[in-house]
C-alpha cells in the first residue's frame, strides 16, 4: 500500500494536524516506510480469532454513581492558554 | 560526609537506618551531581531544589518522630510523565513546557508514602515516542558509559540518571520496551510489572492497552523493593488490577535449581549482533551452573510483534493526544485565522516529528473502512501472540533472551529512517502486547565495550519469580556492579 498525497492531506486534516505542502512529501515516504513493515501482519490468516484488547482479559469495575471529586477548576484553569471569569477562550465560532 | 553514589536502595535504606546519613544530606548529595552533569549529560528535564529539600526535610523530621516508612528518606527521580502535584511536566514535549501539573499521580504518590524523596524529572523521547531519547523537545540524553551514544529509549534520562549515580534509582514506564531497553544500554536493571499492576493514573498516556510503570535500578533486589513501593489497585485507573499486595522480595534467596529456562529460537536469529549473542550464551552457562535447565521453544507469532504495535500503539497515541488542543493546556499557536486553524496550528508547532507521525498512522488506521483490516487485525494477532507464549509456559517457568538486536548505538544512526528504529523494539514489545511482565539485566558487554542486556519474560503476575532468578544472577556476577567513570 502506498498513500496518495490526498491521503496525507485527508489524515492531516482528521488528526488536526497542519502539514504544510513542503512537508508532505517527507511525511508521505516515512509513512510509506511504516505501513510497509504494518502491512507484513496482513499475511497471517486470523480467521474466527478473537482479538485481544487486555492480557488478563479482565471486566471493566462499575462504580457506584457517586460525586468523589472536588472542584478544583482555579487550579485546572492556571495551565490554560486564556482563562478568563472560569472559562476558556477560543476564537469565535459562532458568528 | 562523603557518600557513596552507586550505593544501592537497599544499601542506602540501611544507612538511613542507622543514622548514617540524612535524608536531607542525601538528596543534596544526588542534587550536586545532578547539577555538576546536568550539561555533560542532560539527563533531567527539571531540577527543583527548594522542593525536594522540603520532602527530605519532611522525611527526616518522621525519621526523627519514630515513623516507619520502608524507604523513608531514599531519593528517586521520576520520568517526566509521571505528573507531581506542582512540578513541571512535560512529558519531554514543547506542547508541555510550561505545563505545571494540578496533581500527583498514584505510583508517584505511593512512592512518597513509602517515604521516598523526589529528585527531580527525567529526560525522556517526547510523549514516550522514541528508542534513543532523540525526540525529546530538551535535547538528547547522553549514555554516561560513552557520550556519543544514545542511553535508549524512552526512558533515556530514568537509565543515564541511575547509571551515572545522579540517583540511587528511577521510575520509568514501557509501552514497547522503554524501560528495559534503555537498562540494557546503561547497564541497569529495568522492570516492566505485568499491565495492571501499577496504576496509570496521572502518568500522560500514550497507548493505554499497553502503558506501564515500573522501576530503573542497579539491582534486582532494588527492583523488587521499588515494586513493592509502585504498585497497588487504583480505583483511579479502570484497568487496575484489583488485588492483595504483595512483597516482592519474598522469593529472592530462593536457589534456581529446577528452574526451566525457556529459549525462543526466535530470539537468536541471524538479526542478534555476533557480540550480544555471545554475551546471552555466556550468561545462560551461568544460569546452567546455578542449576536451572534450558529448553528450546518456538513463538511463530512474535515476528508480528513489530507490525501489530505500530497499529494498536498510534491508533491509542492519535486517541489520547487528541486532548491537545490548545484551549485547556498546552501550547498554542500565536497566530490563527479561526478555531479550526488554532487547533491545527497549535498542534503542529506544539508536537515534534515522531509524534505527528504516530498520530497521523493512529488517525489513518482508525478511519472509515479501515478498522478492520488494522485495528482488529493487530487485536487478533496479540491473541495469537498470547496463545504462543501459554503454550511456551507449559514447559518453561520463565523466558529468556536478549533485550535488544543490537547495542548503544551512535546519535543520529537511526534518526532518517523510523522503521530502522523500531526494530530496536523487536524482542521488547510483545510483552507489551500481551501485558506479560519483562525485565532487563545486565549481562555483558559486546566487542565495543557496549553493555548486553538478558531480557527474562514471565508468566502473568510472577515478578517475585522473575526476580528472584534475576537476583540470583547477580550473586553469581558482577556486571550490574559495573558503573562508568564520570
Amino acid at each position: 500500500m502506498s498513500l496518495s498525497t490526498q491521503d496525507i492531506e485527508r489524515i492531516a486534516h482528521l488528526a488536526r494536524i497542519r502539514v504544510t505542502p513542503a512537508d508532505v512529501t517527507d511525511v508521505q515516504s516515512k509513512l510509506d516506510g511504516i505501513f510497509k513493515l504494518i502491512d507484513e501482519m496482513q499475511a497471517v490468516d486470523t480467521k474466527g480469532v478473537e482479538p485481544m484488547s487486555h492480557g488478563l482479559d479482565m471486566v471493566l469495575r462499575l462504580r457506584d454513581d457517586a460525586v468523589t471529586e472536588i472542584n478544583e477548576r482555579e487550579k485546572f484553569q492556571k495551565n490554560a492558554p486564556q482563562a478568563e471569569a472560569g472559562y476558556f477562550l477560543v476564537p469565535k465560532v459562532i458568528e | 560526609m562523603s557518600w557513596n553514589t552507586f550505593a544501592t536502595v537497599a544499601e542506602t535504606v540501611k544507612a538511613l537506618d542507622a543514622k548514617q546519613i540524612s535524608a536531607v544530606e542525601l538528596a543534596t548529595h544526588y542534587l550536586d551531581r545532578a547539577d555538576a552533569l546536568q550539561p555533560t549529560l542532560n539527563a533531567y528535564i527539571t531540577l527543583d531544589r527548594e522542593l525536594t529539600l522540603a520532602e527530605a526535610n519532611a522525611a527526616d523530621a518522621k525519621r526523627a518522630l519514630g515513623a516507619a516508612a520502608p524507604l523513608l528518606g531514599v531519593p528517586i527521580a521520576h520520568k517526566d510523565i509521571y505528573l507531581i502535584d506542582g512540578w513541571r511536566t512535560t512529558c519531554g514535549s514543547k506542547m508541555l513546557e510550561n505545563f505545571v501539573a494540578p496533581y500527583t499521580s498514584t505510583v508517584v504518590k505511593n512512592m512518597a508514602d513509602a517515604g521516598m524523596v523526589t529528585l527531580g524529572k527525567l529526560n525522556m523521547d517526547e510523549f514516550a515516542m522514541g528508542s534513543s531519547n532523540e525526540t525529546s523537545y530538551f535535547g538528547t540524553v547522553k549514555n554516561p558509559w560513552d557520550v556519543s551514544r544514545v542511553p535508549g529509549g524512552s526512558s533515556g534520562g530514568s537509565a543515564a540518571a541511575v547509571a551515572a549515580g545522579l540517583a540511587p534509582a528511577s521510575t520509568g514506564t514501557d509501552t514497547g520496551g522503554s524501560i528495559r531497553q534503555p537498562a540494557m544500554f546503561c547497564n541497569l536493571t529495568g522492570l516492566k510489572p505485568t499491565y495492571g499492576v501499577c496504576s496509570r493514573y496521572g502518568i500522560i498516556a500514550f497507548a493505554s492497552s499497553l502503558d506501564q510503570a515500573g522501576p530503573f535500578a542497579q539491582t534486582a533486589e532494588d527492583c523488587a523493593l521499588l515494586l513493592g513501593a509502585m504498585a497497588g489497585f487504583d480505583p483511579h485507573d479502570a484497568t487496575s488490577l484489583d488485588r492483595p499486595k504483595e512483597d516482592y522480595t519474598r522469593d529472592l534467596a530462593k536457589p534456581l535449581a529446577g528452574l526451566r529456562i525457556g529459549l525462543p529460537k526466535e530470539f537468536f536469529g541471524d538479526g542478534v549482533g555476533a557480540g550480544i549473542a555471545k554475551a546471552v550464551e555466556e550468561a545462560l552457562t551461568v544460569y546452567r551452573k546455578l542449576g536451572a535447565t534450558t529448553v528450546e521453544i518456538s513463538l511463530p507469532n512474535v515476528k508480528y510483534s513489530v507490525p501489530a504495535y505500530y497499529v494498536v500503539a498510534p491508533a491509542e497515541a492519535s486517541s489520547n493526544l487528541s486532548r491537545f488542543d490548545g484551549a485547556r493546556y498546552g501550547h498554542r499557536a500565536s497566530q490563527y485565522d479561526d478555531l479550526l486553524d488554532m487547533y491545527k496550528r497549535s498542534r503542529a508547532e506544539g508536537f515534534g516529528a515522531e509524534v505527528k507521525r504516530r498520530i497521523l498512522i493512529g488517525t489513518y488506521v482508525l478511519s472509515h473502512g479501515y478498522y478492520d483490516a488494522y485495528y482488529l487485525q493487530a487485536g487478533k494477532l496479540r491473541r495469537l501472540i498470547a496463545e504462543d507464549f501459554k503454550r511456551a509456559y507449559e514447559v518453561c517457568d520463565v523466558v529468556m533472551g536478549p533485550t535488544a538486536p543490537e547495542t548503544a548505538f551512535q546519535f543520529g544512526s537511526k534518526t532518517d529512517d523510523p522503521v530502522k528504529m523500531y526494530l530496536n523494539d523487536i524482542f521488547t514489545i510483545c510483552a507489551n502486547l500481551t501485558g506479560q511482565p519483562a525485565l532487563s539485566h545486565p549481562c555483558g558487554t559486546d566487542e565495543h565495550g557496549q553493555h548486553v542486556g538478558m531480557q527474562i519474560i514471565g508468566n502473568y503476575l510472577d515478578e517475585a519469580r522473575m526476580l528472584n532468578v534475576a537476583h540470583q544472577f547477580q550473586l553469581a556476577t558482577d556486571w550490574h556492579k559495573r558503573h562508568p567513570s564520570i
